[in-house]
């Protein structure tokens, strides 16, 4: 019985146990299933996908940056070119402890103050996935000191970078401008642009001058790389390049000699010069004084250096060629006797006799002429060599705002000259219409007055007026002033001229020209307000002096420059263009503070001139420094 | 002479069961092909792998030739010491990667887990076949507890992978045992009950690990890159695969752990659905040979330990390449036979001399 019993149960047991195994079998057959779908799901169905991702995984696509192009005056001259050196880079996402990794690479490589504040404020500006530079120009030894304990930083690498440098330091500063470290808000503007996926790999752009306004061309186009890259990042090898084309080279129209010339000139004066050749639009010199040295811009400027020149009372960062504006003062006086001659409110024989002032009628206001005692019987040509001023206090208010508004128009004043470059100030060139609209007020017969000599509201930048000294000397056709003469290509060796626009062409009665040119040159020799510079010249040039007031002289006193204040002392102006019958060059100048338009901003043009147009360095013989004997980068 | 030879050759393999060996040596030639590739090409891992095979090998041989009796003498021991030695990891174990898995015992360090992944089989088959007799609800209470001491044990290094494995060689062996579905059910209930209990009491890895689960791109570059890395790697192998030592995802080191956990996906990129196609043929070819030996086991004892041990490797296959293959999380489990490492080589041949022991004793029997 019992082992009957044991024997049924071991049967129904094998047979339980069967069951259950069956269970199993099937359980297990239903997961390899569930694997099987899943890797039909995986490798056939969303392999696209998958391959994409392992693809995107590997390949890293690694933006090229394109050197810069180089900036060069008329001759060749270089004022802005590349060199290679070493940087010391940390990429921040791949560095545990960054203050920890800065102090242990302070003991292998010299990491001044100054670094770590620049590298702090680039931290604080930083764009996605950039690696930031702590340490610039790295010297050999550090190079080598560092490659050997390499291993202890990682995501520290040393880079070759193309820095940029300006050969010339200070001079042309205000000309040539600067490039620095990208900021977010060029950021957004290149973004705006829709050309921000060319800034990949750059991280510098131009933010003055020649380097802000041809940035495009300066840019070049930036390369690809793909390279494959594994886990952590780093390059395995190269799939394939794009190379990058570089930035277009510009050719100026500067003269860096005749502009090396001119800040000489200045000394120690603050102030600015532009000389423009009048047949063409194109700039000779562009100065504005004092500059800066360019080149501490480039890494980021430090904070030292930034606080000297944002804080000096010369203030040395604003351009003021095209962002100084100074009343005109007695410079707009041939402009003003064209205007008369024009406005048929002037013949050329029609003479005034002058009392030392002028006076409205009925009214008891004097308006005092720079010389107390007169200069007695003035007609237009003497109105202009010994600047009379009584002369056009008649004169402005016989053609009235308005006319002299229409006309002066003409020779560019009161608005841009649109030269290429950023910044420009338009000046200011009253009418009744603006007083109104700017002031609320009636324009008063007084007013026009002040506007005859140049002062009152009255303001020009120096481009400004030589613009309209270059329309005066070339008879009326204006030429749009432009720094640019050429861009090369440096690939094709191709050359794209910059062109000439001609702006518009005055209606010039070529007898009233004549007859002030006539006024202007005499005003360079003997018994003219610009004698003295004049002296000597072997060549004819027309001038024209000026002064632009600081402060106001009260009625009844007179201004005596030896008892004011070094800077409230008169601005002084001088337009000229050379040689007279036919001028090759016109320029003004300006001399802040400097007095006299004859005995400070005369000479400067005289050496401008002599140079120019005879080959002659200043005397005493000064080498120019820079302007020469530079090697071209490249 | 000649003749003795040959029969100490026959006397050699004569418990060795050439299906099963024949499947098994196929998988250990890919282990070694495979894993030549995901070392990046280092003949010296292969080496070491060889070695692995060959002790793992000796090991299986020594299972084979043992009598099923002997078997049985050892399962209490060996339980026994298990569970002493987890207690001694739990008190004087070293600490690494945050988990105290490992006991130093002078001469070397040893991982007591592992051990147990034979021993709590072993044991719960013992112990049913003691009391085959007479199986009440109470013995299947006492075969639970002997399993989830060591499972809690492991579960506390912590070593969610391992206690998972036990976990369920153990539940295998209930199962077969023929544990009525009321029990199971209720069992069942309860755990899932006890689940948010349970997830208190996780260390916080392995929530993630979980978590991660549910959206590994929660965490791309911390947890769920594993996941996601080898997800890549399988998906873009297509249908042949990227050819032998041409996975990206391998050699340019996007995949982790390549040569151990995540050698599927290596394996995957370079040989495709093909490849997979026919490494779970493999799988399937030694798992049905185990059940096939299990249904012909002659006794209670050896029919629950060779179930057992077939399911616990199929499990082990389905939850490697679930987990690579990002159907799973991701708890620590090698691919068994394929993935680089000496202990489990060790224990899963251990596991397939015991089958092939049942087997040839069986038959040895019944001759």
């Amino acid at each position: 019985m019992k082992p009957h019993i044991e024997f049924k149960d071991t049967l129904r047991e094998i047979h339980n146990f069967r069951q259950r195994l069956a269970i199993c079998i099937v359980f297990v057959l239903l997961l390899l299933l569930v694997l099987f779908s899943r890797f039909i799901y995986l490798q056939v169905i969303q392999k696209n996908h998958y391959q994409t991702l392992a693809e995107n995984n590997r390949i890293a696509v690694v933006p090229i940056a394109p050197s810069r192009g180089l900036i060069l005056d008329r001759n060749g001259v270089v004022l802005a070119h590349n060199y290679s050196a070493y940087t010391l880079e940390i990429t921040l996402s791949k560095v545990p402890d960054l203050q920890e990794t800065i102090e242990e690479l302070a003991k292998i490589v010299d990491i001044q103050p100054g670094d770590r504040k620049r590298f702090k404020r680039m931290l604080a500006d930083n764009r996605k996935y950039e690696s930031l530079p702590i340490r610039n120009r790295l010297t050999d030894s550090e190079v080598a000191r560092f490659t050997g304990q390499r291993y202890r930083f990682p995501g520290v690498e040393i880079k070759a970078r193309l820095f940029r440098e300006y050969p010339l330091h200070d001079q042309s500063s205000h000309l040539v401008g600067y490039i620095g470290r990208i900021n977010k808000n060029e950021l957004a503007h290149l973004e705006e642009d829709g050309v921000s996926a060319n800034y990949r790999g750059s991280d510098y752009i131009g933010k003055t001058g020649i380097e802000q306004h041809y940035e495009s061309e300066l840019h070049g186009i930036t390369g690809i790389e793909q390279v494959e890259v594994d886990a952590a990042g780093r390059e395995v090898r190269v799939l394939s390049r794009t190379p990058p084309i570089p930035g277009n080279n510009l050719v100026l129209t500067i003269d860096a000699k005749l502009q090396a010339i001119a800040e000489q000139a200045f000394g120690s004066y603050r102030g600015a010069l532009v000389a423009i050749d009048p047949s063409n639009g194109e700039v000779l010199a562009f100065v504005s004084k004092p500059g800066y040295d360019s080149n501490l811009f480039v890494d980021g400027i430090d904070e030292q250096s930034w606080s000297e020149l944002n804080n000096s009372p010369d203030r040395p960062l604003n351009n003021r060629a095209i962002r100084g504006q100074y009343a005109p003062g007695s410079t707009i006086k041939p402009f003003m006797a064209l205007a008369g001659l024009h406005y048929n409110k002037r013949s050329p024989d029609y003479t005034i006799s002058d009392p030392g002032y002028f006076s409205l009628p009925n009214s008891r206001h004097r308006y005092r002429d720079w010389k107390k005692e007169g200069h007695g019987s003035v007609d237009l040509f003497k109105s202009i060599v010994v600047s009379c001023d009584t002369y056009y206090y008649g004169l402005a208010t016989d053609i009235g705002v308005d006319h002299i508004y229409d006309y002066f128009s003409g020779f560019g004043f009161g608005k841009k000259t649109g030269i290429d470059m950023e910044g420009e100030v338009p000046g200011l060139l009253p009418s009744q219409e603006w007083k109104r609209r700017r002031y609320k007020q009636k324009w008063y017969v007084g007013d026009t007055v002040s506007v005859g000599i140049g002062q009152g509201y009255s303001l020009v930048t120096p481009l400004q007026l030589a613009y309209a000294t270059a329309i005066l000397a070339n008879g009326g056709s204006a030429h749009r002033p432009h720094l640019l003469k050429e861009v090369q290509i440096p690939r094709t060796n191709e050359r794209r001229p910059f062109g000439t626009h001609l702006e518009s062409s005055l209606n010039i009665n070529p007898d009233h020209l004549a007859l002030v040119k006539k006024a202007m040159v005499a005003v360079t020799q003997p018994g003219g307000t610009a004698a003295q510079a004049g002296a000597g010249a072997p060549y004819a040039f027309a001038g024209k002096t000026g002064t632009a007031q600081v402060i106001g002289i009260k009625q009844g006193e007179r201004y005596i420059e030896s008892q004011i204040q070094e800077r409230h002392r008169d601005h002084a102006w001088f337009m000229t263009f050379a040689p007279a019958d036919q001028p090759k060059i016109a320029l003004a100048v300006l001399v802040e503070n400097g007095g006299h338009g004859s005995s400070t901003a005369a000479p400067i043009a005289r050496k401008m001139l002599d140079y120019f147009l005879l080959g002659k360095l200043p005397q005493p013989l000064q080498p120019v420094e820079g302007a020469e004997g530079i090697d071209e980068d490249e | 002479m000649k003749m003795n030879k040959r029969h100490i050759w026959q006397r050699f393999i004569a418990c060795l069961d050439p299906v099963l060996l024949a499947a098994i040596g196929l998988l250990l030639l890919t282990s070694l092909v495979v894993l030549y590739s995901a070392s990046g090409g280092n003949w010296n891992r292969v080496l070491l792998q060889v070695i692995n095979i060959l002790v793992a090998c000796s090991a299986m041989w020594l299972a084979a030739n043992m009598p099923l009796h002997y078997l049985m003498r050892v399962a209490v021991p060996a339980y026994l010491m298990g569970m002493a030695l987890l207690v001694a990891v739990a008190f004087f174990g070293e600490i690494t990667n945050g988990a105290r898995r490992w006991l130093n015992i002078g001469v070397t360090t040893i991982q007591p887990s592992e051990l147990m992944r034979i021993a709590v089989p072993l044991m719960m088959a013992w112990y049913f076949e003691k009391n085959e007799a007479m199986l009440t609800l109470k013995n299947y209470f006492i075969a639970t507890l002997l399993l989830l001491l060591p499972v809690l044990l492991i579960a506390r290094q912590p070593d969610l992978g391992t206690s998972i494995m036990i976990a369920a060689s153990g539940f295998y062996v209930l199962f077969l045992a023929g544990i009525s579905w009321r029990v199971m059910l209720t069992f069942l209930a309860v755990a899932m009950a006890s689940l948010p209990f349970v997830w208190s009491t996780l260390h916080d890895y392995q929530r993630h690990r979980i978590l991660m689960l549910l959206d590994p791109a929660q965490d791309a570059l911390g947890r769920g890159y594993h996941t996601i890395q080898s997800v890549i790697a399988v998906g873009s192998g297509g249908m042949v695969g990227k050819g032998y030592l041409h996975g990206t995802q391998t050699h340019l080191d996007f995949l982790p752990e390549r040569t151990t956990d995540f050698i599927f996906a290596v394996y995957s990129e370079e040989f495709g659905l093909l490849g997979n196609l026919v490494l779970l043929c493999l799988y399937l070819f030694v798992i049905a040979r185990g059940f096939v030996i299990t249904a012909h086991a002659s006794t209670y004892f050896t029919r629950l330990m060779a179930g057992s041990i077939t399911l616990t490797f199929s499990t082990y296959a389905f939850v490697n390449m679930g987990m690579v293959s990002g159907i799973l999380p991701v708890v620590g489990v090698p691919l068994p036979l394929i993935s680089y490492g000496g202990t489990s080589m060790v224990i899963l041949l251990l596991g397939f001399g015991i089958l092939m022991s049942i087997h040839a004793h069986k038959k040895l029997i019944q001759t």
